[in-house]
């Protein structure tokens, strides 16, 4: 039978930690400063004045949040500013309890795509929901419910993603 | 079996920083010059698109994913190499090649304006375990090697000066940032990195895109009547030991050239081909690039002397004014050799037109510490 | 891509090798390379001194903790001297540094070629997860805090609401691999466990539990490409790569259809013209396509037209897909039963596919006899489908 003995030496993660397998340790901490260019520093302006921006694109008539350059379908640049509504549908949510590093998260959290209102057909951004029974996410009820933009106060705001503090549901789920 | 054309070709500028573009915008910039150079379109024509890079250099994680929209390779067939520009563009050969692809295109780009702890990135390149705890620093490395080339190779500090003054004076026609008008007591005057390694020996970075487009003979026949033919290609590794690499002759950048050699039927390369852009990182590799790629005349000093390696030279080396003049774009470094032959090839290059040239060879070596080359032999 | 009706130069696989995939192994990456491509030149009956070039593929960079790795790796595979390249698109890139492989040969350029699959997922603290953290837009997500199983999560319960899929008939996929994986002399979960096991398991973003996931592995796979010529010289009975394809979505990934891998369908398709096959479903004898959750291979059986949209539940809960049905899927016991090294995993599952049709896979081959075989992996920002389709 192929793969025959196929080779390798296994070990444990306490070989490790009682030294019977040695190692050697490096960390690098990079820094970059992206440069945002000129449709994600509108895209965050916006952000900051409470205002979702997209883009159109007069050869397809496709609305794109996130704003974008090139229209992907065209291959040329998108033409008009657009602002879509603070408002969508959940084309797909989840509960996440754990975090990046796979830790477990204190409280769990909701996470969906939604689907802006005002945007073309299946353009979701991803995004957090809040005021959301987790059991409604586990169901499914929640699919395809609209649900609108939490904001922070204005003077909190930095130009980010996170100046929408959640999407909740604004009709019964 | 099909020939493989260079059909169409841009470029950003080369800049020292480019704040007001980011890395899509740049990526965009080149590609769509290069559609309009090829004539294409390439939501409609374009069969694959390879983009070449490495994702410290970005600073993301799997960098394959960021490439389709702006290269017009959405639901296309597209990937990354690890590897130089001239590594895509030899793979985007191979595609062409095997009769299933008309029409390729090759990205390469860089960002390096953008990253802040550039050194440290040099530094995670290294061995960890032999390299990295007794050295930090990039040009030390370059300057072991440079030691040893110069030693094997006899190269002087005057035959290095030389090509730096070259290579600068060609580059002012390129608007390039960095092009100066040297004499003697300048380079005399510059300051060592890491000893024999001075500054002026030293490329400095610079930022930009640039896209290629390849097509097989038939789909180049009807997109225009003075493709540039891709005649040879030739790659190879010298493995990931520094500390064996520094200290011997690159012999993997002679399998590559002869490699590309044999394919485009050249027995004597420096009768055969009219110029050559080659790898000038530091001042030194230019000289190496030359001896192992058989472009020395058998004495590498006579021809440095003599200004055989000039524009009015009878092989002109670097007429783009090289890394060296225009500084170095990372995995882009290539294209922009690229740039500059294709625009020699085709007449295009302004105060440095040579006198109609027919062939041309290009060749690479990675960024330090890595030992990849890459060759190519164009015709016209 | 067009029919190339003047088709010089058929490739073939003659050689496959492999180490174990456990969560840590104890030799180096460029050690595990190593040892997978000496298998592969024994069992092709050649040296490295035969190798016209070299093919390595590694998902990120990062895992092994230097820049430029493929660089630094490059004595592992053998490549001093020689031709040597490295291709990526992320997690596709076990099958897709095959299709390379198949390139290499397929243009005349090299005769006979080295491809070899290698990662090392174990380097990385205190997670090898947290590396995929940066895979995400730095505008956009990154600020979000997301990781990655969200992504695949998200997929997974809208593809659970299109066609109101249970996840009991999700969890029989991992049941099904985990169990074949038993067979795997090189397997580092294969073991016997049931839905309830599945559907019991800690939830990690519903609806992904533990066992619903592929494990974080090391390991190596090596396989011999060579021209028609050569094959013939070293084997009687060459496999034949008949087919490959492959095809990138946009990186807007909450801008797709989630329920629905269009890409990978492009891929297939391109896959399929190049094999001359029309009806997938018919002509394709089995199939290993990729399983790093169990609800990706049900969605790929759909993307491959392998099943209809919705249906590929159904054939798994019907046995169509064990090893005895009629349309076997990771007869090795994939991702989850044999371990996840990234792109080490995709090319087990073409080696995978060489040993089927050679009919040397032992207790897992598959019952019916096979003809034509198909490998798929899949990747980056859940946006690229690489396939690819042999024949004996």
């Amino acid at each position: 039978m192929k793969p025959e003995n196929p080779p390798g030496t296994p070990y444990k993660r306490n070989d490790l930690e009682e030294g019977r397998v040695l190692y050697t340790e490096d960390s690098l901490e990079l820094w970059y400063r992206w440069s945002l260019g000129k449709y994600l520093s509108k895209y965050l302006e916006g952000l900051k004045e409470g205002r979702i921006l997209g883009r159109y694109c007069k050869a397809c008539g496709r609305i794109y949040v996130p704003p974008r350059e090139v229209c992907q379908y065209c291959f040329r640049e998108t033409d008009e500013w657009v602002e879509v509504g603070d408002t969508g549908r959940v084309n797909t949510a989840v509960v996440s309890y754990i975090q990046a590093d796979r830790s477990r998260m204190d409280k769990p959290l909701i996470i969906a795509v939604i689907e802006l209102e005002g945007a073309s057909k299946g353009m979701g951004i991803l995004h957090r929901l809040g005021e959301v029974d987790p059991e409604d996410v586990i169901n499914r009820k929640i699919f395809g419910k609209k649900v609108k933009a939490v904001w922070k106060p204005p003077e909190e705001r930095t130009g980010s993603v996170n100046d929408i503090l959640y999407f909740k549901p604004v009709e019964e789920v | 079996m099909t020939r493989v054309a260079l059909v169409g070709i841009g470029s950003t500028q080369f800049r020292p920083e480019t704040p007001q573009k980011n890395f899509k915008e740049l990526m965009y910039e080149a590609a769509s010059r290069a559609y309009i150079d090829a004539g294409i379109d390439p939501r409609k024509e374009l069969d694959c698109i390879i983009t070449a890079s490495e994702d410290l250099w970005e600073g993301v994680a799997i960098f394959d994913e960021y490439v389709p929209d702006q290269l017009g390779g959405v639901l296309k067939s597209v990937f990354t190499v690890g590897g130089d520009g001239l590594h895509g563009i030899i793979h985007a050969y191979m595609l062409i090649k095997t009769g299933y692809f008309d029409l390729v295109a090759v990205e390469a780009h860089s960002k390096v304006s953008e990253i802040e702890t550039l050194q440290k990135i040099y530094h995670f390149a290294m061995d960890p375990w032999y390299v990295r705890p007794v050295v930090d620093n990039p040009y030390v490395l370059a300057a072991l090697e440079m030691m040893n080339m110069m030693r094997l190779l006899d190269i002087t500090f005057d035959m290095l000066d030389m090509t730096i003054m070259k290579n600068h004076l060609n580059a002012v026609e390129w608007g390039s940032p960095y092009a100066r008008i040297y004499d003697y007591d300048n380079l005399e005057s510059s300051e060592y990195v890491a000893q024999p390694l001075r500054e002026v020996d030293i490329a400095p970075h610079v930022d930009g895109a640039t896209v290629a487009v390849l097509a097989s003979e038939e789909k180049a026949k009807e997109l225009t009547d003075d493709p540039i033919w891709i005649e040879g290609v030739g790659w190879a590794t010298q493995g990931g030991r520094v500390e064996r690499t520094l200290h011997n002759l690159p012999t993997a950048l002679n399998t590559a050239g002869n490699m590309a050699y044999v394919m485009a039927g050249i027995e004597n390369p420096m009768a055969e081909l009219d110029f050559a852009e080659v790898d000038d990182r530091f001042s030194f590799r230019e000289l190496v690039s030359l001896a192992m790629l058989r472009l020395d005349g058998g004495d590498l000093m006579e021809m440095v002397v003599n200004g055989v390696y000039t524009l009015d030279g009878d092989f002109p080396v670097n007429t783009g004014g090289g890394f060296l003049g225009n500084g170095y774009p990372l995995e882009a470094g290539g294209m922009m050799k690229l740039l500059h032959a294709v625009k020699q090839l085709r007449g295009e290059a302004g105060f440095n037109q040579l006198d109609d040239p027919e062939k041309a060879l290009v060749a690479i070596r990675r960024e330090v510490p890595s030992n990849s080359y890459a060759v190519l032999v164009l015709g016209r | 891509m067009r029919m190339n009706i003047h088709l010089k130069n058929r490739v073939a696989c003659v050689g496959a090798g492999m180490t174990l995939f456990r969560r840590r192994l104890y030799e180096t990456s460029d050690e595990l390379m190593w040892l997978a491509a000496k298998q592969a030149l024994e069992d092709a009956g050649l040296t490295i001194k035969d190798i016209d070039c070299v093919v390595y593929g590694t998902a990120p960079d990062n895992f092994d903790g230097i820049h430029m790795q493929s660089e630094a790796l490059a004595d592992g595979g053998g490549a001093l001297n020689k031709p040597y390249t490295r291709v990526y698109v992320g997690g596709g890139t076990g099958v897709f540094s095959a299709i390379a492989g198949w390139w290499h040969v397929a243009s005349g350029l090299c005769r006979r070629v080295l491809v070899i699959a290698e990662e090392k997922m174990s380097h990385v603290q205190p997670h090898p997860q947290y590396v995929f953290h940066h895979i995400f837009d730095p505008v956009t997500e990154k600020p979000l805090g997301v990781n990655l199983i969200w992504i695949f999560a998200l997929e997974m319960h809208r593809y659970m609401y299109k066609y109101n899929i249970k996840k009991e008939d999700i969890a029989l996929v991992s049941v099904k691999n985990k169990r074949n994986a038993l067979d795997h002399p090189a397997a580092q979960l294969g073991m016997k466990i049931t839905v309830e096991d599945v559907l019991n398991s800690e939830v990690l973003v519903w609806p992904v539990q533990r066992l619903d996931i592929s494990p974080i592995s090391d390991g190596a796979v090596a396989l011999v490409f060579t021209d028609e010529e050569n094959a013939k010289q070293l084997t009687d009975e060459p496999i034949w790569i008949e087919g490959v394809g492959w095809n990138l979505d946009t990186m807007y990934w909450t801008n797709r259809d989630l329920a629905f891998p269009t890409y990978l369908y492009y891929a297939g398709k391109m896959a399929y013209k190049m094999a001359g096959i029309h009806n997938p479903r018919k002509e394709i004898d089995f199939a290993e396509v990729y399983d790093p959750f169990d609800y990706k291979e049900l969605h790929h059986m759909e993307g491959l037209q392998l099943a209809r949209k919705g249906e590929a539940p159904i054939l798994t809960r019907e046995g169509v897909t064990e090893r005895d049905g009629d349309l076997p899927i990771n007869p090795s016991g994939g991702l989850l039963g044999v371990g996840n090294p990234i792109a080490a995993a995709g090319l087990m599952k073409v080696a995978e596919v060489y040993w089927q049709l050679k009919g040397q896979a032992g207790k897992r081959q598959v019952k019916k006899d096979v003809v034509t075989g198909l490998a798929q992996a899949w990747g980056d920002l859940m946006q690229v489908g690489t396939v690819i389709i042999m024949r004996r």
